[in-house]
């Protein structure tokens, strides 16, 4: 009972939120809604009262008086003095919020259609862990073809991790269009704007895994770039950043081997159904006309280099994102070889990241 | 005016209308190209209450059904942009049009022929703008605040027809503001000084400054847009050394002052409605005069509280944060006003009545969301959230519209020379109160749980919300069918309205018979204190 009363509450309310400024927050926006309720309870009785009272149908003879100047000075100054009231623990909160510096680490976060990239901003490691985060949702939930899951939609690929108790600031900042990275417990949001770079920090007490969604239109798929943030305890997070990162330097190493057809198509299918089903749908018929199909394509039935260049380039002036900036040359082989012997298309030849590293270096 | 004078002017015919469609394609009279600005706006409020059942459609349960998100989006947008500047500011327009001549005593309008080009601009900017949505890529899908670069570099081609109706919406605003400008200033009958002038007037007037004011800012905006879309500038692309966040500065430097054009002339409205019904004179004209001007003087420095999450400095977050919760002083001295002119009046409840006390209360619930939405360390949990669409929506449903809908039934009989069926009336006025309370109360709720708004779908917990909510959109969409019903009906077999149609209307308009006369004053009146301040 208890349980479900506090699961309808937050429901209805903010969120009380993990860490000591959303509390703050919740504080705040409890006290000002509740002088509201008080100013409304006031107003509205009157209001009400003379709805009730003052009725032609009761006989009563409408006064004369239609103008007080105390009365008139009464309710500008006495707002004012409530807003003021309002405005010493507001301005508290955001001083507090503004309290940047002495940070423990630094995350970038950065938005693209749509999904979150998130670096991790470490000298030691050449800041080498980076990573996107892209909704994990399958699109049988969406369509109605499977029960939704409990985190329908709030369920991400990768979880930004972070540790407890360690003040973590985020740098914002975006690849395209305006996002917005909001979680709600933590009591931060901040606009991911392209070309600046915007600051914010926490400190989070609790271990858990904490969500939040998109807050800015950033185009057709706004609604499906959630954000997902694991908070381990200290010691739990650096095992973890450590193997991350140790995983992450033979991976780079590696990179640049040849793979057989199987391994491409395998690996390719999976970058295809994160990076490119949304708007190339995941049978490569895309959307016409704003997003073209790669079933029996120019492009994909073309010249491989040409393919190769489009996907790690992008197209100017359009949704085609140059991918060169998001994946890795084994991910880029993989994705385009994919492309070329899937959905009916069969070219037959083979790209291999030594292939995409070549075109790249090339440029 | 007697038999003998009619006798005189006996080849004077071209006074009247002309007959069919002429009439209303060249008119220069002032209620004809009013009645043309109210039928528009109608039109256009059921286009964009369509796009709205779409979206609500949409979202009575999780996952998709009906449309796709970029079919989504461009129902968000468009309906943003029909309800802003095809049924609200109309809507005003066409009102202002009926009762300015009428009630500062002049025959019509300043500039005639002007006021004819302003409204047929319209139909032209809107019918472009819709067409959009069925060509190739889509129309505007970027939000009705079309924030660039998503509506500029990822804009679909169409954006350009959009731009060039942005453009002639503005034309057509301008102009029409220079038309009410110049009228209340120049053919306000002797004795009619600016401390008399009704406060529909009062109100009118400084809005009509705003939107002089404002307009061109936004023109401004969507030229750059298109310059940046076409000639390969960068006002708004970062990589050109431009600066995405300059758009949104601009757009709210026009934006702020625009909302409180969509509310300045409701506060007018209520202002002439509430005396009538409570038969009292309005309490603290003055003060009422001074608060529209103080809340049209603070909503040119509050425009970045729309913006506190975009990333500012801390004395620029508090300038905003003060000056915005500085609106609500002015705002509570007119809600005040308004209470203290019903209190130990002799109030009967006609729909006129009822709509503007519901105007009262739920506007004022808007207010406080509004003030809430003001303190810039919770707007950040707040922004962009359902809560600021349940706040928007309480300050322009229940706010500006039903300020219209009950200018309509208020002046129905002034107009016509027919009353409106009392008991249609308020069946329509109980229907659209339930209606929208159901709709956009429990957007309160989803919003501070946390639902993002412009979301084709959305997470579990927020599905009860939704569904109710879609279920008092589909109850506020009919009943606004039916308020088309009971004004058809009332035009057609409504009863004979007197001049005075009110018990306690007050106006030089109610001087005039129902309906009124087609050039309105072709005398200036005299005016008498108790008759204009009631």
């Amino acid at each position: 009972m208890l349980l479900s009363g506090l699961a309808a509450a937050d429901e209805l309310n903010l969120r009380v939120g993990v860490t000591d400024i959303s509390r703050q927050v919740y504080d705040l926006h409890m006290t000002i809604f509740l002088i509201c309720v008080a100013i409304g309870v006031v107003v509205f009785g009157v209001l009400f009262w003379s709805v009730f009272a003052h009725r032609k149908s009761k006989g009563v003879e409408p006064a004369t008086f239609h103008e007080s100047t105390k009365l008139e000075l009464a309710w500008t100054i006495v707002p004012t003095l409530i807003l003021i009231v309002m405005a010493i623990p507001a301005t508290q909160v955001l001083v507090a919020m503004y309290d940047t510096g002495g940070e423990d680490m630094s995350i970038e976060v950065r938005g693209y259609q749509w999904k979150w990239q998130y670096k991790y901003l470490d000298d030691d490691y050449n800041n080498t862990l980076s990573f996107f985060s892209v909704m994990s949702t399958p699109r049988d939930e969406i369509y109605n073809q499977s029960v939704k899951a409990d985190n329908y939609l709030l369920e991400v690929d990768e979880y930004l991790r972070i540790p407890t108790n360690r003040k973590v600031r985020f740098l914002i900042t975006a690849e395209d269009v305006i996002h917005a990275w909001w979680v709600p417990d933590f009591g931060i949001k901040r606009d991911a704007v392209p070309g600046m770079l915007n600051e914010l920090w926490t400190v989070v007490e609790e271990p858990g895994i904490y969500r939040g969604q998109c807050t800015e239109l950033c185009g057709k798929d706004h609604g499906f770039m959630p954000i997902v943030v694991e908070v381990l305890p200290e010691a739990e997070f650096d095992a973890w950043y450590a193997s991350q990162v140790s995983t992450e330097l033979v991976r780079q190493e590696t990179m640049g081997n040849d793979l057989t057809h199987e391994e491409l198509m395998a690996q390719g299918e999976t970058v295809y159904g994160t990076y490119c089903a949304s708007c190339h749908m995941a049978n490569g018929e895309g959307v016409a006309p704003v997003f073209p199909a790669i079933a029996g394509s120019a492009v994909a039935l073309g010249p491989r280099d040409d393919h190769l260049s489009l996907v790690i380039n992008g197209v100017a002036g359009t949704a085609m994102q140059a991918f060169g900036r998001q994946l890795d040359p084994a991910q880029l082989a993989s994705v385009v070889h994919y492309q070329r012997n899937a959905f009916g298309n069969d070219v037959g030849d083979i790209s291999q990241p030594q292939d995409v590293i070549n075109l790249s270096n090339g440029q | 005016m007697s038999e003998v004078i009619h006798a005189d002017h006996h080849d004077d015919h071209a006074h009247g209308p002309e007959k069919g469609l002429k009439r209303w394609l060249f008119t220069t009279n002032h209620k004809d190209i009013g009645t043309l600005y109210l039928w528009f706006s109608f039109a256009m409020f059921l286009v964009g209450g369509v796009l709205a059942l779409v979206i609500r459609a949409e979202l009575f349960q999780p996952g998709l059904q009906f449309v796709q998100p970029e079919f989504f989006n461009q129902m968000t947008t468009n309906h943003g942009l029909i309800m802003v500047f095809g049924a609200i500011m109309p809507a005003f327009v066409g009102l202002a049009n009926w009762l300015i001549p009428m009630q500062v005593g002049a025959p019509d309008m300043a500039l005639p022929r002007m006021n004819n080009l302003s409204f047929w601009i319209l139909p032209f900017a809107f019918g472009m703008m819709i067409s959009t949505l069925f060509m190739e890529g889509g129309g505007p899908n970027f939000g009705w605040t079309f924030y660039a670069p998503l509506s500029t570099t990822y804009a679909p081609p169409s954006v350009t027809y959009f731009i060039f109706a942005v453009h002639l919406m503005g034309a057509s605003s301008i102009m029409g503001s220079i038309n009410i400008i110049a009228t209340i200033l120049n053919m306000r009958a002797p004795g009619m000084t600016l401390m008399k002038m009704p406060m529909f007037v009062w109100t009118w007037l400084i809005t009509a400054y705003l939107l002089i004011a404002v307009m061109p800012v936004l023109a401004g905006a969507v030229t750059m847009m298109l310059f940046d879309i076409h000639f390969g500038t960068s006002f708004f692309n970062a990589a050109g050394g431009g600066d995405p966040v300059m758009f949104q500065h601009i757009f709210w430097f026009f934006g702020h002052p625009e909302v409180y054009i969509m509310i300045l002339p409701a506060f007018g409205i209520v202002s002439h409605i509430i005396p009538a019904f409570a038969r009292k004179r309005l309490f603290g004209y003055t003060s009422m005069v001074y608060a529209v001007a103080s809340i049209a003087f603070l909503s040119f420095i509050v425009w970045a509280h729309h913006m506190f999450t975009v990333g500012m400095p801390l004395a620029g977050q508090l300038f905003f944060m003060y000056s915005t919760m500085l609106i609500a002083v002015p705002t509570g001295v007119k809600v005040f006003n308004w209470i203290s002119t019903m209190w130990r009046g002799s109030m009967t409840f006609e729909t006129p009545m009822l709509f503007a006390i519901a105007f009262v209360v739920l506007f004022t619930m808007g207010g406080f969301s509004g003030l809430m939405l003001a303190i810039t360390p919770v707007d950040y949990q707040y922004h962009d959230t359902y809560f600021v669409v349940a706040h928007f929506h309480y300050v322009l449903v229940p706010g500006a519209l039903f300020s219209i809908i009950a200018a309509v039934y208020f002046w129905f009989p002034k107009w016509t020379g027919k009353m409106y069926d009392e008991t249609l009336g308020k069946i329509h006025f109980w229907l659209s109160f339930v209606g929208v309370n159901v709709t956009f109360f429990p957007q309160h709720f989803s919003g501070l749980a946390g639902m993002p708004r412009r979301i084709p779908d959305y997470p579990l917990q927020f599905a009860d919300f939704n569904m109710i909510s879609s279920v008092g959109a589909f109850i506020f969409g009919l009943s606004q069918v039916f308020f088309l019903y009971v004004i058809i009906k009332s035009l057609r077999s409504g009863a004979p309205a007197t001049g005075r149609s009110w018990e306690g209307a007050k106006g030089l308009e109610w001087t005039l018979p129902s309906p009124a006369p087609y050039h309105s004053f072709t005398q200036p009146p005299v005016v008498k204190d108790e008759e204009v301040l009631g």
